[in-house]
């Protein structure tokens, strides 16, 4: 048990430093407002595969260290991981019982209420953000989660394959 | 509701539930934003949060660092010989430069002398910082420089390149600083144009190929093509650096100020390197006053 608590230490917290270089590495300008929310894709990820992985106190520090990174008011991302996380938690017993496509709705919605969150606390800094670079993470936000959504099946064989 | 602890096979072991935990948590949130939005307190505490994220930022710098090694290593002889050739040519005409500019200051030094003024002009001490290759937040332009406390960077801090100005340091963290670009949203730089002396508040647009001048008449004398040097005004910048090159001028008869845009002199997107600037001036007249002090005591 200790082995396999150990393998499963790993994956979660390297996929979340990813993320975490991801949201900051640099890119063209015309591709950067693409860039998708990768931290939120790969929390939501972690709570519907092992709910207790990832709770609200790492959302909230894994905030605090996106805040650091991205040079945001300290808490912005906190309180969106915070609720997003929150929610998937919530929910996270009806969703295990959805098919794909109806995940795939809620993880868009969780993702604009991310940016939703930010957008509020921006307006409240007197910070503007064009709308595409607000939304379009959205919607690449959404075509991550198909990748996602591979790795969740791949998962659920491997899991099957051990019983 | 059951709480996450049912969901998950666990027992509860009296934690507090989910929904107090997510109230509580979103609070200290909350605080935190408000706290940092309204007051600088929480800058030691973001000095502390950056040191301990650095190693991010060097496994994002990490891959470009790679690279420019691998395409500095294998670039042939023949591009090193010619770049060589370029160099020194370009060393000579500097030096040539360099002499009249020495020309110059004596001269400079002579008339001040004659002005009865004793204000030091030198700028003082210069540091070469490297940007890592950090985006943060797309729409703000700002960098990250890998010198900070250590080396002595002051918030405020002017950054130029060898073409001009490119920005100044926002905060300070021990080992690296987040410094504002000219053409950040948040930023105003006070100008003058070179060709008439006109003063003039040069504004960040969020585009890195474009500065706002935004209370320029439409009366003004500016032509397409001005160069916008720095003014001195509000003591951060030195004065006389280039900044950039007026390229619309529009005159908007309904309104009482043009619309007017430039192009920043310095590479801004694509620096690797920038000059930290100290104002030994300001430091100086510091030490002559803490010394006057002593001996007043």
């Amino acid at each position: 048990m200790i082995s396999a608590g150990s393998r499963h230490w790993f994956a979660p917290t390297a996929s979340v430093v990813i993320a975490l270089v991801l949201s900051v590495v640099p890119l063209p300008d015309a591709v950067g407002a693409f860039r998708p929310d990768w931290v939120v894709v790969v929390l939501l990820y972690w709570s519907l595969i092992e709910p207790r992985r990832y709770g609200l106190l790492s959302a909230f520090w894994i905030g605090i260290v996106l805040d650091t990174l991205t040079g945001s008011l300290l808490g912005q991302h906190s309180l969106a991981l915070l609720l997003v996380v929150y929610l998937s938690q919530r929910l996270y017993l009806r969703i295990r019982t959805f098919p794909a496509s109806q995940v795939a709705t809620i993880v868009i919605g969780l993702l604009a209420l991310y940016e939703l969150v930010l957008l509020l606390i921006d307006g409240f800094a007197g910070r503007q953000v064009p709308f595409v670079e607000r939304w379009a993470p959205v919607v690449t936000g959404g075509l991550l989660w198909l990748l996602v959504l591979v790795a969740i099946e791949r998962s659920r064989q491997a899991a099957e394959a051990r019983m | 509701m059951s709480g996450p602890g049912q969901v998950a096979g666990m027992p509860g072991r009296g934690e507090i539930s989910l929904g107090a935990r997510f109230v509580l948590l979103a609070a200290l949130s909350l605080a935190l934003i408000v706290v940092d939005h309204r007051q600088d307190q929480l800058s030691r505490v973001r000095e502390v949060l950056s040191l301990a994220v650095h190693p991010i930022y060097v496994v994002v710098d990490f891959p470009f660092n790679a690279w420019q090694s691998i395409t500095g290593s294998i670039s042939d002889r023949r591009t090193l010989m010619s770049e060589n050739a370029r160099l020194r040519r370009q060393v000579v005409i500097s030096q040539y430069r360099l002499q009249d500019l020495n020309v110059l200051e004596m001269e400079n030094n002579r008339l001040r002398e004659l002005l009865d003024s004793y204000e030091e002009v030198s700028e003082g001490r210069v540091m070469i910082a490297e940007i890592l290759s950090t985006d943060l937040e797309h729409y703000r332009q700002r960098f990250i420089i890998n010198r900070g406390a250590f080396d002595g960077v002051e918030v405020g801090q002017p950054l130029l390149d060898a073409d001009g100005v490119v920005g100044q340091v926002e905060s300070v963290s021990a080992m690296t600083s987040e410094a504002l670009l000219i053409t950040d949203p948040d930023h105003a730089l006070p100008v003058a144009i070179e060709r008439t002396g006109v003063r003039a508040i040069a504004e960040g647009t969020g585009d890195s190929s474009q500065l706002r001048l935004n209370n320029l008449t439409n009366s003004s004398d500016v032509v397409l093509g001005d160069r916008l040097v720095t003014s001195g005004l509000g003591g951060i910048f030195p004065s006389g650096r280039p900044v950039a090159i007026i390229d619309e001028f529009t005159q908007r008869p309904d309104q009482s100020f043009a619309y007017v845009t430039a192009r920043p002199v310095s590479a801004l997107d694509r620096n690797q390197e920038v000059l930290l600037v100290w104002k030994d001036v300001r430091v100086d007249s510091d030490e002559a006053l803490t010394a006057l002090e002593g001996v007043q005591q």
